[in-house]
């Protein structure tokens, strides 16, 4: 019996992980050596350079001005976003929600569905000078001194991405505390609405701290996004890293470095310094965002 | 925006079938619930208008794009689509993402939930590390395996096929799967199982006749959202998949918008957008109760 237990382990097991091993460990394994090397790729060889890397990566000005870029992101990204989602969906829910809740639900799901890459082309589109949605719009309704060259003047470019993200972002987490949401008791509500809470003291007393834990779920996630941001940075930028390395992020750094350049040992020691920095910040925003768990 | 005010304003006036207690409306709170239902509408416009400009816009032609961005379309140019599938290999690239991501969903699938069957079912030494080992890839960011996984596909000769990519996805989707699954296979009764023993099934003929049946719920909430992530993966298929035949949708389009940029065929970049948003929103619209509650697991976990 137990014999046949392990070969039956053993025979389901072999596989997936060799599988596993092959294309997910060995290559982030990988990442950390080949950080310490200065291959270039086209030939084989690579010699071992210590720590180099990392020494030409913290001189680089380009990486400072996309983990300035990063770091603006990821602290605005989660901020819009989280406070959006908390506002739409307490106004989607509280008490049944408002008039044709369950459509808006469904609705702003939609861009969370669509391939970042897509939304990118779209936005491209809004985005476009002289005959965009955006441009026309604010012309339509008389603004059009507001018009600008979005994602072609430097001032304007970072901001525009961001925009994007808080669209293609802002319906995901709304489904997510909605779902958090209808897990808290009704009859929690109704002892608050008769101690005479009105809707704002129960979304402030109540609400938030019930669904602390998906919140502090949601900023985290948006943390590490803000981090990558790759896809859009790479569709909506103008040329690689937009005007003046406006829109320069590390991910996208790292990605021509390689890809581009061929420089696969700097690139590999960008993907490490990320992987620190992500690493730091996961715990910190745990960290930060930590209070007593609620029971209910 | 303005019925929808008149509505709020108009429901105190409507009396309340019985005296439960509700909260006092006074005419702050109803301006108060105007105003946020006029958010809320403006941001569903916000969401839709854009999807709904550009499905507009493939139907128009090119110098109707430029001249009239806000109007219906005066003939409606099916041909955008013919152009944007035929010419413009928008197909072959949708064909290219079914194959793929099809593949990479099933697989991953398969493989993630014999690992998860075991780890949740069976005691054995290193079973915890496992678990970890699988579930710590959720951790790492895709981008620090970037350069190293390009040189295993390529020394495995792997690159530009579309065995490579659906490898690819399938491993890398199974972090999020074997955790959730296993969680999921936890749930499920042991004494059925043990029961089934003693009648005389096999190991084997439990895992699939009776544990994987009634594991469904939960392969099909995966199976959507690995669905929807690999169909969006746009950074994988850019590296590992350069050889334009086998370009991904995501990569076709983006390819096209930044090499056609503006000049060219414009209502085919927009019908080549549309293809590649319309099938997704259809999946997403027929499976949308199971999302929500894939997330409802999710954010109660």
């Amino acid at each position: 019996m137990h014999h046949g237990k392990y070969r039956f382990v053993l025979s389901l097991l072999l596989v997936p992980v060799g599988l596993y091993a092959v294309f997910v460990i060995s290559p982030y394994l990988q990442a950390f050596s080949i950080a310490l090397t200065d291959w270039q790729g086209m030939t084989a060889e690579s010699h071992f350079i210590g720590f180099d890397n990392f020494v030409k990566l913290f001189h680089d000005p380009v990486f400072w001005t996309a983990l300035r870029h990063n770091v603006f992101l990821l602290v605005s990204i989660p901020l819009v976003i989280v406070s959006l989602s908390l506002f739409f969906s307490a106004m989607l829910n509280y008490q049944g929600g408002v008039p044709g809740s369950r459509i808006y639900k469904v609705v702003y799901f939609f861009p969370s569905v669509l391939s970042i890459a897509v939304v990118g082309v779209l936005w491209q589109f809004v985005f476009e000078p002289r005959n965009g949605l955006l441009n026309g719009f604010l012309q339509a309704v008389g603004l059009g001194d507001l018009r600008q060259i979005w994602l072609g003047d430097g001032k304007t470019a970072l901001g525009s991405i961001m925009a994007v993200v808080v669209w293609g972002g802002v319906g995901f987490y709304v489904v997510l505390f909605t779902a958090a949401m209808s897990a808290i008791p009704k009859d929690l509500y109704e002892a608050a609405l008769l101690d005479g809470a009105g809707p704002w003291q129960s979304f402030w007393r109540l609400t938030l701290p019930l669904i602390w834990g998906s919140v502090q779920v949601a900023i985290a996630y948006l943390v590490i996004g803000a981090l990558d941001m790759f896809a859009l940075v790479q569709v909506l930028s103008v040329g690689p890293g937009g005007p003046d390395d406006a829109t320069q992020v590390i991910s996208l750094y790292m990605y021509t470095n390689a890809f581009t350049y061929g420089n696969f040992g700097y690139a590999a020691a960008i993907g490490v310094a990320l992987f620190a920095i992500n690493l730091i910040l996961t715990l910190l925003t745990f960290r930060l965002t930590r209070r007593e768990r609620v029971e209910y | 925006m303005a019925t929808l005010i008149d509505r709020a304003r108009l429901r105190p006036a409507t009396p309340e079938p019985a005296p439960e207690p509700r909260v006092r409306r006074t005419v702050g709170s109803v301006l108060l619930g105007g105003t946020s239902q006029g958010f809320v509408l403006i941001w569903g416009v916000m969401v839709v208008f854009p999807l709904l400009w550009a499905l507009v816009s493939s139907f128009k032609s090119d110098p109707e794009i430029f001249k009239s961005p806000w109007g219906l379309p005066a003939v409606w140019h099916w041909d955008n689509f013919e152009r944007a599938w035929n010419e413009s290999h928008i197909g072959t690239y949708f064909l290219n993402s079914v194959v793929v991501v099809c593949c990479g969903v099933v697989l991953t699938l398969i493989l993630s939930s014999a690992v998860a069957y075991v780890l949740a079912r069976f005691e054995f030494p290193g079973n915890r590390i496992l678990y970890y080992v699988f579930v710590g890839g959720m951790v790492f960011p895709g981008f620090l395996a970037l350069v190293p996984l390009f040189f295993v596909v390529q020394n495995l000769g792997l690159l530009n096929t579309y065995l490579g990519l659906i490898l690819v996805y399938a491993t890398h989707g199974m972090s999020f799967s074997v955790f959730f699954l296993t969680a999921f296979f936890r749930t499920q009764s042991k004494e059925l199982a043990e029961a089934a023993l003693v009648d005389g099934c096999s190991h084997w003929g439990v895992l699939f006749r009776i544990m994987l049946p009634l594991a469904r719920p939960g392969l099909v909430s995966i199976g959507i959202f690995q669905f929807l992530g690999m169909w969006n993966e746009y950074l994988l298929p850019l590296v590992l998949n350069t050889d334009e035949q086998r370009y991904l949708v995501t990569q076709g389009l983006a390819n096209i918008a930044v090499t056609q940029g503006y000049h060219s065929d414009f209502s085919g970049l927009f019908a080549g957008l549309t293809i590649s948003i319309l099938p997704v929103l259809a999946v997403y619209l027929v499976f949308h109760k199971q999302i929500s509650t894939g997330m409802t697991a999710g954010a109660l976990k």
